[in-house]
């Protein structure tokens, strides 16, 4: 605990501890752990003299921030207007079915994670997911398996 | 940079630039290879690598320039690597072709020939400007991505960059500069169109200590990618637009607001924030003429509404990014209560050209009422999904049959969606209408960022309206009723038409809450969030009264309202549905025709796509005819 409060402590000075660098910071520890554990939410509370609540009401505002924790395999499915066009509530529904999880969930073991954008850019291989780093073109759901097969 | 001197005056620059210049040769031979968001999903990232690695191993390194570019437009093609001076292009390229292209192209100059876009004669055509997706575009603003590595500003310089900089901040007033861009008629390309001179002189116009220059590239908009091509490819452009308007309006700082799904333009702008820093072109007293300038980079944790004005500046102040009413407009009181000025990152590259072209250059393209060019992400069931840009003006016919090549698969066109969550459909009878702010907005839709949503005759037109409902009812900032409450009432209401339990009146109902929105929202957001209901509603009428009425879905989309059967006249018994099928849902033997137990089926669609488009035995048929046909078959049954 004392080591992740101290990478906090590194993200803060990085951005100074004035209010506005709030979300600034929240985002670099959402990058560096994956997701807002309670207890640093506080330890960031004390450190800029901010209200919990205040870090609250911006951590469920903004779609990045996540208070649950992450899979170590993230699977994003692209809902964005052109995939939808070419079917992208049913590569959803296919990834949804081969992980066991709906999307925003994530699984027991902390394994995968799944969750939807609403545009990767990449319109063209459409309807898309992001499979951790690796693209996926509509891909079938013997495909998605082979995909989370392979993930350790 | 290699060595960095830093600048004190405009003869320093205008040394540099010399230097520069005179240390290039135009005919020397480089290597683009497209990193767009497009072509590095189709790794284009290892095509470059091999690159590196081919030419070393060749021992060209010292003849051929490298580098890896912003987006070149043509995604569907991708990776895209052009091949300059000569502006060979390559399509599909993949990393197993890159050493024949050094070995033919690069070495003995003969073009590979299986790697060019064939034209519809089936003859290759080698030159990139002649291939039809880029022929009839008109790149102004887009058109340096292949010929500039966005972490060279040699490159951008050597393309005439910051010179529009140098020229406003020695040789014109700021009131000439405003006039200028007044005069070109330049505005917004986010979405509204308002003319970008008018707010920057109403910016520059109250008496403050302080004023902010903002460049908002939280592009939201699902489907629409252009600020990320140019901010990508090209983060100088936007930078040297910025700094153009902080002179005039007199702002000493400038912030980007990039959303944080975009590590890459955050890298480059950032890269070149430090380029420019050092070498003096921004910060105190730029080259000696006492204007100073910083810019500050801040990442959007993703909210859709952030990207209003008043809620973009609340998010940069560290709080939650909801709009406010703005009886004062943030020109007057912005960021921190200052005068600030927003404008959207592709306005923001248009700047420069403005000032260095002149406005009667930049009139001299588009229409009466929309002046210059606009970069659409054309995208959805057309051939050649990519970036485009066109001069204002064009019809959608040009756009989505000459440049975008027609409907994939040779299907139907049915509409094309445009603005995004706040605009509409258009419909194939106005494929004609030619692209500015004012036709589109007449016809029930906006130009919106750009977004270029192209959609076959098996979409679901209210299918579409729900899925915008969706968007925004996840991305509503919840602040005032008509919004909040508006969206979800719609979005209950085309719930209800797409699982086939919709009322007779609820076509009025809609009107009713849709009046009401445009009415009594607070912002943009919730005014323009039933337009897509409306437009389709429309174009669109006999759809929508199919699913009230006759509880079936002609799109073929609405999951509750249809079926899938097999005829059987047409199958062939080649099995491939069944192979598909993930719940075994269809049964039959070899080379005889197969048959669907829809009481299994999960309609995953899957069969659909599998039967050969030769074939076409797989069809959908109304839910409600497979209740009936049952209930015949027990009934017989019975009997």
């Amino acid at each position: 605990m004392l080591g992740r409060l101290a990478a906090v402590d590194k993200i803060i000075e990085a951005h100074g501890s004035d209010r506005e660098g709030l979300i600034q910071i929240l985002l670099d520890i959402q990058r560096e752990f994956r997701w807002l554990p309670k207890e640093i939410l506080e330890h960031v509370s004390k450190r800029l003299d901010v209200p919990i609540n205040y870090i609250y009401n911006l951590t469920t505002f903004y779609a990045h921030f996540s208070l649950v924790p992450k899979g170590r395999h993230s699977m994003h499915v692209c809902m964005g207007t052109a995939c939808h066009v070419r079917g992208a509530e049913r590569l959803l529904d296919r990834t949804s079915q081969v992980l066991g999880i709906k999307p925003g969930q994530t699984s027991r073991d902390e394994k995968f994670s799944l969750d939807t954008v609403n545009c990767l850019g990449a319109c063209a291989l459409g309807p898309v997911m992001i499979a951790d780093d690796e693209y996926l073109s509509n891909p079938t759901l013997e495909d998605i398996r082979r995909k989370a097969d392979s993930c350790e | 940079m290699s060595e960095i001197i830093k600048l004190s005056s405009p003869s320093d620059f205008e040394s540099l630039r010399e230097k520069i210049i005179k240390g290039r040769d135009p005919n020397r031979t480089a290597v683009a290879v497209c990193s767009g968001p497009g072509c590095l999903a189709y790794a284009s990232g290892k095509v470059f690598k091999r690159f590196e690695e081919a030419l070393s191993a060749a021992g060209l390194e010292g003849e051929v320039t490298l580098a890896q570019t912003g987006c070149h437009g043509f995604c569907e093609r991708g990776p895209s690597v052009v091949i300059l001076p000569d502006e060979i292009c390559y399509l599909r390229v993949s990393p197993e072709d890159v050493n024949e292209i050094v070995e033919t192209t690069l070495k003995n100059g003969a073009v590979v020939e299986r790697l060019l876009y064939k034209g519809e004669d089936g003859l290759p055509i080698q030159k990139e400007s002649d291939i039809p997706f880029y022929k009839y575009q008109q790149k102004v603003v887009f058109g340096d991505n292949k010929r500039i590595d966005p972490r060279s500003i040699e490159d951008y310089i050597a393309r005439g960059g910051y010179t529009a900089l140098v020229k406003a901040i020695t040789t014109m007033t700021p009131e000439a500069v405003i006039a200028e861009v007044k005069d070109s008629g330049l505005r917004g390309r986010g979405g509204g169109g308002f003319p970008a001179g008018a707010k920057w002189e109403a910016t520059a116009k109250p008496p403050a200590d302080t004023r902010y220059v903002i460049v908002n590239a939280d592009e939201g908009d699902p489907g629409a990618y252009m600020d990320r091509g140019i901010l990508e490819g090209n983060p100088h452009s936007v930078i040297e637009g910025l700094m153009i308007g902080g002179y005039a309006i007199g702002a000493n700082e400038g912030y980007i607001y990039v959303r944080q799904e975009y590590p890459l333009a955050i890298d480059n702008v950032l890269y070149a924030l430090d380029v420019l820093r050092e070498l003096g072109l921004l910060g105190e007293n730029i080259l000696g003429t006492g204007f100073s300038f910083d810019i500050i980079v801040h990442k959007g944790a993703g909210a859709f509404v952030s990207g209003e004005s008043s809620a973009l500046m609340s998010a940069i102040e560290g709080r939650v990014g909801e709009p406010r009413p703005k009886y004062i407009r943030t020109s007057i009181s912005g960021l921190r209560g200052k005068p600030s000025c927003l404008n959207n990152v592709e306005t923001w590259a248009n700047v420069p050209l403005i000032i260095n072209k002149g406005a009667n250059w930049f009139k001299s393209i588009g229409t009466e009422g929309s002046k210059g060019t606009k970069i659409f992400s054309l995208v959805g069931n057309v051939k050649n999904t990519g970036l485009v840009e066109v001069p204002m003006g064009m019809t959608l016919r040009q756009i989505i049959f000459d440049i975008g090549g027609g409907i994939r698969d040779d299907k139907e066109f049915k509409a094309v969606q445009t603005g995004g969550p706040s605009g509409g459909v258009i419909p194939e009878e106005m494929l004609d209408l030619h692209v500015d702010y004012d036709e589109l907005y007449s016809a029930g839709s906006m130009m919106g960022s750009g977004g270029m949503i192209v959609m076959d005759k098996d979409t679901c037109m209210v299918n579409v309206a729900k899925y915008f409902l969706e968007f925004l009812s996840d991305e509503s900032c919840g602040k005032c009723v008509p919004c909040r409450d508006g969206i979800d009432q719609l979005l209950e209401v085309l719930r209800r038409m797409t699982a086939g339990t919709a009322r007779p009146d609820d076509l009025d109902l809609i009107e009713d809450i849709s009046v009401m929105m445009k009415e009594c929202a607070l912002c943009g957001l919730g005014q323009s969030a039933p337009n897509p209901v409306l437009s389709s509603i429309k174009y669109f009428k006999d759809e929508y009264v199919a699913h009230i009425n006759d509880k079936s879905c002609p799109g073929g989309v609405c999951k509750a309202l249809i079926a899938y059967t097999i005829d059987v006249e047409k199958c062939i018994g080649c099995g491939k549905c069944m192979k598909v099928c993930p719940v075994n849902a269809i049964s039959g033997d070899k080379k005889k025709p197969h048959k669907v137990n829809n009481a299994l089926c999960v309609k995953c669609d899957s069969c659909y796509q599998e039967c050969p488009s030769k074939v076409q035995a797989v069809t959908k048929i109304r839910q409600a005819d497979v209740i009936t046909a049952f209930a015949t078959s027990e009934e017989a049954a019975n009997e």
